[in-house]
């Protein structure tokens, strides 16, 4: 991230600020959204590694969500294991998934991959919702707490907490992917495939190895979900779940870890904002996102760094573009 | 002296359009071949054969002794085979420095827990790829532009990143497809300035070029496709002259 050290004393400050911010303002509602943003913000740094470093449109991360969510569940009301002993077979279950579908489906094109990774978010959808072992349509009911050591976590500031150790742990393991080997094996990929086999790098390899850390977070975040909801059920791992991941990517910025981050945060928090105008609520919502997506296409924090001076641009010819067809209209009167 | 690349009775036609006839050329480890024609003359067409782009309906390339006709480019560059392209295909939102160490791809090693650790050896590994970055970035004459993003480069610097590129992973042939078309005076000098010191520092350079003048200069050795077909390939100044060469490229003379 080039603006990282720019940006370092206002990620200070922000991480600081997250750190206490339930204890002090103590309404359970915002700690609950902030929580929902959390994992939202998981999610998006998960996809990223897919969307925003290798440049592979996937329209079914929820796919990856549901594994995690439901095998890490079943584990822990069915056979009574304690939640962070279902982690690594939450993760491998991704894992097989995201072998067993990328394999023969990663050399496809864009379009393609988009339409076939939707299919699998499908697939998995329906499989849970209708297997028996799954719950079927009402899912799965008392997941255990998170237990870590001698504590038990029950309470919303609690997992809220839980889901920021989570959010830092990607951060990290993001940054530090972008300025490895790897990293740089993907985004050579994203920006020109062809080109990326001249430079001897195994492009297929490297797909699905991306898919591969997509998963993982996916899982681990879906581990998680099931505790601090204690319920899980299909309509969470839908498409328009996977919808609102791709949202807060490609809005935040593809392939920035805080545009993931920033995107997550207006993905939810959004709607929740224009709860004043109750039935528009979801209207205003697509305005807002037409008009980020207008006014700033490369998204809100974009990878090459924070540059606004593009925003006045782009705000400048959008109004001129908006005066000149409504003179048109008006005129042809 | 030992053929470094030899390629043999290549043939390339895309439906009835014959874009390589029966192509037999060696490049000796060392020399400096230009490859001149008119356009359209099957010379890009070549080098996407060389490097597996494109698979040959007849022919084969060796390499080193060894046949490559059917690998693919990655494998190609795994070799010590690297490229330029006519276009200039750059990693647009990278930085220079990026586009450079992409290029280093396989003189790195590894390793999902280093990096996830961030272990020792790793930051020794990424420390040194990261001063000989710098060090093929001046190379090129591009010192201090690493955090300039290849998209915001202006023409003649992104020729030479993209060479950059190619030279950081100390490659044994380097394919260069018109390194000096359609730069000014200067910079022609400064590309053809590192051309040559490459190819003093020990790399076989094939180059495709137009620049009768930079070919006359710099090659070893010239061979001339035209419409698919190798004409002749020799020392410049006697294929310079070669009647067939000159009528290839003006025409007839009607009488």
């Amino acid at each position: 991230m080039r603006s990282w050290r720019a940006a370092a004393p206002g990620a200070a400050v922000a991480l600081a600020g997250a750190a206490v911010f339930p204890l002090a303002l103590g309404s359970t509602y915002v700690t609950s959204v902030a929580m929902q943003v959390e994992i939202l913000m998981c999610l998006a740094l998960g996809l990223n590694f897919v969307v925003g470093y290798a440049g592979m449109l996937d329209l079914g991360f929820a796919a990856f969500f549901a594994i995690g969510s439901y095998t890490s569940g079943l584990l822990a009301v069915d056979a009574h294991w304690p939640v962070l002993a279902t982690l690594p077979v939450a993760v491998a279950a991704s894992l097989l998934g995201a072998v067993f579908i990328g394999t023969p489906t990663l050399r496809l094109r864009s379009d393609y991959l988009a339409v076939v990774t939707l299919g699998f978010g499908e697939i998995i959808q329906n499989i849970v919702n209708n297997l028996n072992q799954t719950g079927g349509p009402e899912g799965i009911y008392g997941i255990p707490p998170l237990s870590v050591g001698p504590l038990t976590i029950t309470s919303t500031t609690g997992y809220y907490y839980v889901f920021f150790v989570l959010v830092v742990l990607f951060v990290a393991v993001s940054y530090r992917a972008r300025r490895s080997r790897l990293g740089r094996a993907w985004l050579a990929i994203r920006e020109d495939e062809d080109t990326a086999y001249a430079m001897g790098i195994k492009v297929r390899r490297y797909k699905l190895y991306a898919y591969m850390a997509g998963s993982v977070l996916g899982a681990v975040t879906g581990t998680f979900y099931g505790s601090a909801f204690v319920a899980i059920a299909p309509p969470s791992f839908g498409f328009n779940e996977s919808l609102l991941v791709v949202m807060a990517v490609s809005m935040g910025g593809m392939g920035s870890i805080w545009g993931a981050l920033l995107g997550a945060g207006a993905v939810v928090a959004f709607p929740e904002v224009f709860r004043q105008f109750a039935q528009a609520r979801l209207l205003v919502f697509g305005v807002a996102l037409v008009l980020v997506m207008v006014l700033r296409p490369q998204g809100i924090w974009p990878e090459e760094g924070l540059r606004l001076g593009r925003l006045k641009q782009s705000a400048r010819r959008a109004t001129r573009q908006l005066t000149h067809w409504a003179s048109a209209r008006l005129g042809a009167r | 002296m030992n053929a470094l690349l030899a390629a043999e009775g290549l043939s390339l036609h895309f439906g009835g359009v014959a874009a390589l006839s029966d192509v037999t050329l060696e490049v000796p480890e060392g020399s400096l071949l230009a490859v001149i024609g008119p356009n359209g003359a099957g010379k890009t067409s070549f080098f996407n054969c060389l490097t597996g782009y494109y698979r040959p309906n007849r022919g084969s390339v060796r390499f080193a002794g060894r046949d490559i006709t059917r690998l693919p480019p990655d494998q190609v560059a795994a070799l010590g085979i690297r490229r330029t392209f006519q276009n200039v295909r750059l990693f647009p939102r990278l930085t220079s420095r990026e586009n450079v160490l992409a290029g280093a791809h396989l003189r790195a090693t590894s390793n999902l827990v280093a990096m996830l650790l961030g272990t020792p050896a790793l930051r020794r590994q990424e420390r040194l790829l990261a001063e000989e970055a710098e060090h093929w970035l001046a190379y090129v004459g591009l010192a201090g532009r690493g955090d300039v993003l290849a998209a915001d480069l202006p023409y003649g610097m992104r020729k030479r990143l993209e060479m950059a590129r190619a030279l950081i992973a100390h490659p044994r042939l380097l394919l260069l497809d018109e390194p000096a078309a359609g730069v000014s005076s200067v910079e022609r000098e400064e590309l053809a300035d590192v051309v040559r010191r490459t190819w003093e520092s020990g790399v076989t350079v094939v180059m495709i070029e137009h620049d009768v003048e930079l070919v006359m200069r710099l090659a070893s050795t010239v061979a001339v496709l035209d419409r698919g077909r190798l004409l002749v390939q020799g020392p410049p100044e006697p294929v310079r002259q070669d009647p067939r060469v000159i009528e290839a490229y003006l025409g007839r003379r009607q009488r």
